[in-house]
């Protein structure tokens, strides 16, 4: 659905990377892992951002600034409105996991694990939350997962906080995991399905036309069919994928 | 009252506006957003014999007042789209689509026309010769005009239901197409499909689209689109459905003063779910603003 929302505050909790609050409807939004399609002023197609929290009318997005798009995006002021299609994607299912499931979030695939973590809790759950970063300057929201009461850890590549490396260097079966949930580069997700037996959810990012279904621009293949990213997806369980 | 109805050839829609093929799926993404019945008609997902992936990812590109697309026909075939479907979109929408069918030879054409005799709520079969996105078919059949004709000749043999053509703008000469689907004896002519573009990521320094080239859609095509409709009205007398581009109740107008009976709205519905329903809805007020009683009195008035 269409829905209007008026712009709370938006600006940077990292390097590069913009923290967008948003009061609107946020009815549609039923699971983490969703997604909403944002339409910026001056660009033809909308921009897809998965939500980081929903919590009666206000949403936040995470994005980072990567073209000229979320550039446009992270100019816009307070009191600005948006044209964003919400509840868009299937999103985590939580019934599927466990009492101590393992988040893994790399870069801005980080955003869909706080409500996850939030739902997650209040369903009596005790997540591991693991998140990766290129440089200590692109951390952002460790403490934020800490409010939540969660487990965390930063994995940080070039060694310049936290645990050196890869989110794979941070979690490993000895972790007693019994599920995962993933969100980050398609690199990271096959490391991440590779370094972990447990079961798993992944969410992948695609370019997306319309992010509703129509155009059929952010298919793929597989074990179970053809699917499309922006409708059945973003969320697969490991079982199905094609790497 | 303004009166927004228009007969194509023989087929009574309540306005002229339809999603274009390729936009719309086969109708059921935008149930949620708005009671479709409010549309003149639906130009279904272009549909092969075979089920089709279509072409790898990515295959969507944003460019200025447009986008580009390589999806290359992804659809369930022809069987599953009668067999299912259809009837599921006769379950949510209650008048006529149009069946857009594509193929890799003349007998793949008219293997699926003559199979959609047994769906009844076709009432338009629309011969895609202009995808740009499909090697050895597609395109290739819309460029050449002795390939339109032979299509057309096949796909009339094959069907009971009027034929549209939808032809390709990547020629020099629109008319040589046109004139060629009119010699087969198509009933209409759908122009245009989408232009073939490019854009390139300046951080991978490599084309976007996996398949590099897609069809460039979307407001910025909207002038091309409407000269040839012009050109296409003053060359074949047969009903046209215009395409290319259009967002506005004022763009359709447009369209149908350069010689348009229908038109097909096709990007747009991609940024805004609701934007076929946002034109018909503001239709009546732009034919107020501009004194028309009657939207079909303006068809291919500009060239008087």
């Amino acid at each position: 659905m269409e829905k209007i929302f008026k712009v709370v505050k938006n600006g940077p909790v990292a390097d590069g990377v913009y923290e967008i609050v948003l009061r609107g409807d946020c009815a549609l939004i039923k699971k983490p892992g969703q997604f909403v399609n944002v339409k910026i002023d001056g660009f033809y197609l909308r921009r897809p951002l998965s939500v980081c929290d929903a919590s009666g009318d206000l949403l936040t997005l995470i994005y980072k600034v990567a073209g000229r798009g979320t550039e446009a995006l992270a100019g816009i002021r307070a009191g600005a409105e948006l044209s964003l299609l919400t509840g868009l994607g299937n999103g985590y299912d939580t019934s599927k996991c466990g009492s101590r499931p393992a988040l893994i979030g790399g870069g801005v695939g980080v955003p869909p694990m706080y409500l996850l973590a939030k739902r997650l809790i209040s369903e009596g759950k005790k997540p591991l939350v693991v998140l990766g970063f290129n440089k200590k300057s692109e951390v952002f929201y460790e403490e934020r997962f800490k409010e939540l009461g969660a487990e965390v850890r930063v994995a940080v590549l070039d060694g310049s906080y936290g645990i050196k490396g890869l989110v794979t260097d941070a979690v490993s079966d000895a972790d007693g995991a019994d599920y995962f949930f993933a969100c980050g580069p398609e690199k990271m997700l096959k490391a991440v399905s590779d370094r972990l037996s447990c079961d798993g959810q992944l969410s992948f990012e695609k370019r997306m036309g319309c992010g509703f279904g129509a155009c059929m621009g952010c298919s793929c293949k597989t074990k179970y069919g053809q699917k499309r990213i922006c409708k059945e997806g973003p969320v697969l369980e490991k079982g199905e994928i094609i790497w | 009252m303004v009166d927004l109805s228009v007969s194509l050839a023989g087929l009574e829609l309540d306005n002229p506006v339809i999603p274009a093929s390729g936009v719309f799926g086969y109708g059921q993404e935008y149930k949620d957003f708005y009671d479709i019945n409010v549309l003149g008609s639906i130009s279904v997902k272009g549909t092969t014999a075979e089920p089709r992936f279509g072409n790898p990812t990515p295959r969507i590109a944003e460019c200025k007042e447009g986008m580009l697309n390589s999806v290359g026909l992804q659809n369930p075939g022809i069987a599953e789209v009668v067999g299912r479907c259809l009837p599921e979109l006769k379950k949510i929408y209650r008048k006529k689509v149009i069946l857009n069918v594509s193929g890799f030879s003349v007998d793949e054409y008219a293997y699926c026309a003559a199979a959609a005799e047994k769906a009844d709520n076709v009432g338009i079969i629309e011969v895609n010769v202009s995808c740009p996105n499909v090697h050895d078919g597609g395109m290739a059949f819309g460029t050449k005009p002795e390939n339109v004709l032979a299509v057309t000749r096949a796909v009339k043999k094959a069907s009971t239901r009027p034929v549209f053509v939808k032809l390709s703008p990547n020629v020099t000469d629109i008319t040589e197409t046109a004139l060629a689907a009119a010699e087969g004896g198509a009933d209409g002519i759908s122009l245009i499909n989408t232009l073939v573009g490019m854009r390139i990521d300046l951080k991978t320094r490599r084309p976007v689209l996996a398949a590099k080239s897609g069809g460039f859609s979307g407001p910025a095509i909207f002038p091309i689109a409407l000269r040839m409709v012009y050109q296409v009205f003053e060359a074949v007398k047969l009903p046209i459905m215009g395409i290319g581009g259009i967002s506005s109740a004022e763009d359709v107008m447009e369209m149908m003063l350069a010689g348009a009976t229908a038109v097909q709205v096709g990007a747009a519905n991609l940024v805004s779910p609701t934007a076929c329903r946002d034109i018909i809805n503001d239709l009546p007020r732009v034919m107020k603003k501009y004194s028309v009683t009657k939207l079909s009195d303006i068809i291919g008035e500009a060239h008087k």
